[in-house]
């Protein structure tokens, strides 16, 4: 069922994807009973891999979850033998839950909170598409009493338009708001002074994964000497390198590319053109030098800090 | 062709020929019988340059693309489309068109390209960078060529010029002369266009519209610097040499209408 849901795009956006699949976990290790004879920590390992090759075919996994599972894998492997199912298992969705709150919620409060100190009064702060954290430390200033007068404007891309929920978002918390479409950065970014963007994923030499249309900003940004603040959480970083958007990325329906226009689409019948293709691309790589900070739940880093970072972590686990 | 003075003097334009040529020597008011045939030789002349001047830029495009090129163009432009199918007749290559936002013309090139038999792939504004390390070069139509070699082309254009520049890409810049102004740009702000931001919000989502701002620019300022090559019909050139055919075309006293 969760399978169905990720694949249509219902639950969308990193951050939600993990909490769902964490949840699901938790679902699946209580109505797990070990069969006799085998051990608790070797079969559920087991059984389960062909969950997860499930949804890999639904939609392929993000980074984030795919730390969750290696993370999820690791602690039951670690669980000692000694213990009794029932304890096992308790103990398991303990760690689970521990996890979401440190890792998702209170990290997010975490870059919150920094963002919070990194905006101005009287800044007009630009924001992509639909980005938890990003929004969370907008939020976040607009409640304080000295926050609220800062103009947002919220940029959104075909053809998911994400721009739309966040700008959504924001008026219902009072903030003043402008809406452009993507191609229309190069009028507003001359009155912007910070932009704000989510990341999806970090990579390992400094690049940030991120929403199609992220790199275009940044790099228009650096054009008019705008800061580019990223957003991410550290359960976020992962090994992984990746130089350009091609050599790994997650193709969407193209059919969205399609435009109604006086009731007339024109790349209506594209299937039966043999020389007409459509590319709905759904990520894309910044290189490390066009984002100027990650703010993260550790702190204020530069993009090239992330294999510090994902060193020390190994080193703690 | 102006009665009173000659055309080569009006070309050279030396400042010893500003200084010393004092003012107006002709009174405009003296009757001049052949003026009419005069104007409307001109006219006639002005007709057949502007309908040549699509397929004088097109006979230039087997020059420019070589076989197996990805070649990228954003929007819908007449003179591009007859570059380009000019191009495919001998050589095989791909066109990856920006569809753009909001009012979607990209998808009407990308229609006319594929009829011709050229690979066309059509994208969202939003994947410029991503694919640009693809591309190996970007050619597009303008609508004004400003009078220091910048343009003001459809918007998001400024984005692809920057895109091109970060992964050293050639942007070539297909316009017919008629296209080129004499204006310098004052303030980036100044010539801009909006139209209804209905395309980018629909009046169907009505109760915030109230309380927020939505921008539709038509158009964006490229400047110079992000331009390798103008293809018009009299050739080639660099943006740098924009200024001087300016001086060619329009007499100066025609700078400021």
């Amino acid at each position: 069922r969760f399978g169905l849901q990720y694949s249509q795009g219902i639950i969308n956006g990193s951050n939600a994807r993990c909490i769902a699949l964490l949840e699901v976990f938790k679902q699946l290790i209580r109505d797990y009973s070990t069969p006799p004879n085998e051990e608790l920590s070797r079969d559920l390992v087991a059984k389960l891999k062909p969950h997860i090759s499930f949804l890999n075919q639904c939609r392929p996994l993000s980074a984030s979850m795919g730390n969750a599972i290696k993370f999820l894998k690791k602690e039951i492997s670690c669980l000692p033998d000694t213990l009794r199912e029932e304890e096992a298992k308790e103990k398991l969705q303990d760690t689970i839950d521990k996890y979401l709150r440190e890792k998702i919620v209170l990290a997010a409060e975490a870059i919150s909170r920094s963002a919070f100190e990194k905006i101005n009064d009287n800044d007009v702060i630009l924001v992509y598409g639909c980005t938890c954290s990003g929004e969370g430390g907008r939020q976040l200033c607009s409640d304080s009493p000295l926050g609220s007068t800062s103009p947002t404007v919220s940029c959104s891309g075909r053809p998911r338009r994400e721009g739309r929920e966040t700008l959504h978002r924001l008026v219902r918390k009072g903030i003043h708001c402008t809406y452009v479409m993507i191609n229309a950065i190069s009028y507003v970014l001359p009155e912007v002074s910070k932009v704000l963007l989510g990341a999806h994923a970090l990579l390992a030499n400094g690049s940030v994964m991120s929403r199609v249309g992220t790199s275009q900003i940044a790099l228009v940004s650096k054009a008019y000497n705008v800061p580019v603040l990223v957003c991410c959480e550290t359960y976020k970083f992962c090994e992984r390198v990746q130089t350009d958007s091609f050599v790994s990325n997650e193709l969407d329906d193209p059919d969205d590319l399609i435009v109604l226009r006086k009731g007339q689409a024109q790349l209506g019948g594209w299937a039966e053109n043999k020389s007409l293709r459509l590319l709905n691309l759904v990520y894309d790589v910044t290189p490390p030098d066009l984002v100027d900070l990650v703010i993260t739940d550790l702190g204020m880093i530069p993009c090239t800090s992330v294999p510090v970072v994902l060193r020390v972590k190994n080193v703690d686990q | 062709r102006l009665h009173g003075r000659s055309e080569e003097s009006d070309q050279q334009e030396s400042l010893h020929k500003l200084l010393t040529s004092g003012g107006l020597s002709e009174d405009f008011s003296t009757p001049y019988p052949p003026l009419r045939a005069n104007v409307i030789e001109a006219i006639n002349e002005l007709l057949i340059e502007l309908e040549g001047t699509t397929d004088n830029i097109a006979m230039q495009a087997l020059e420019h693309i070589h076989s197996n090129e990805v070649i990228m163009t954003v929007g819908y432009s007449r003179t591009v489309e007859a570059f380009l199918k000019e191009a495919a007749r001998k050589r095989k290559f791909q066109v990856i068109v920006a569809e753009c936002a909001p009012f979607c013309q990209g998808h009407e090139m990308a229609v006319r390209l594929s009829k011709e038999n050229i690979e066309t792939t059509v994208m969202s504004d939003a994947a410029i960078f991503a694919v640009m390390s693809r591309v190996n070069k970007v050619i597009i139509g303008t609508k004004t060529i400003l009078a220091n070699g910048a343009l003001i082309a459809v918007s998001g254009t400024h984005t692809l010029a920057l895109a091109a520049k970060h992964h050293s890409t050639p942007l070539i810049v297909c316009a017919p002369m008629f296209k080129l102004s004499p204006q310098f740009p004052n303030e980036e702000d100044s010539f801009h266009k909006f139209v209804s931001p209905q395309e980018v919000l629909p009046f169907t989502e009505g109760e915030i519209l109230a309380k927020i701002n939505v921008h539709c620019p038509v158009f964006d300022y490229v400047p110079p610097e992000l331009i390798t090559l103008f293809i018009s019909n009299i050739g080639g050139n660099a943006p740098s040499y924009i200024y001087r055919l300016m001086s060619e075309l329009y007499h100066p006293d025609d700078y400021e209408l």
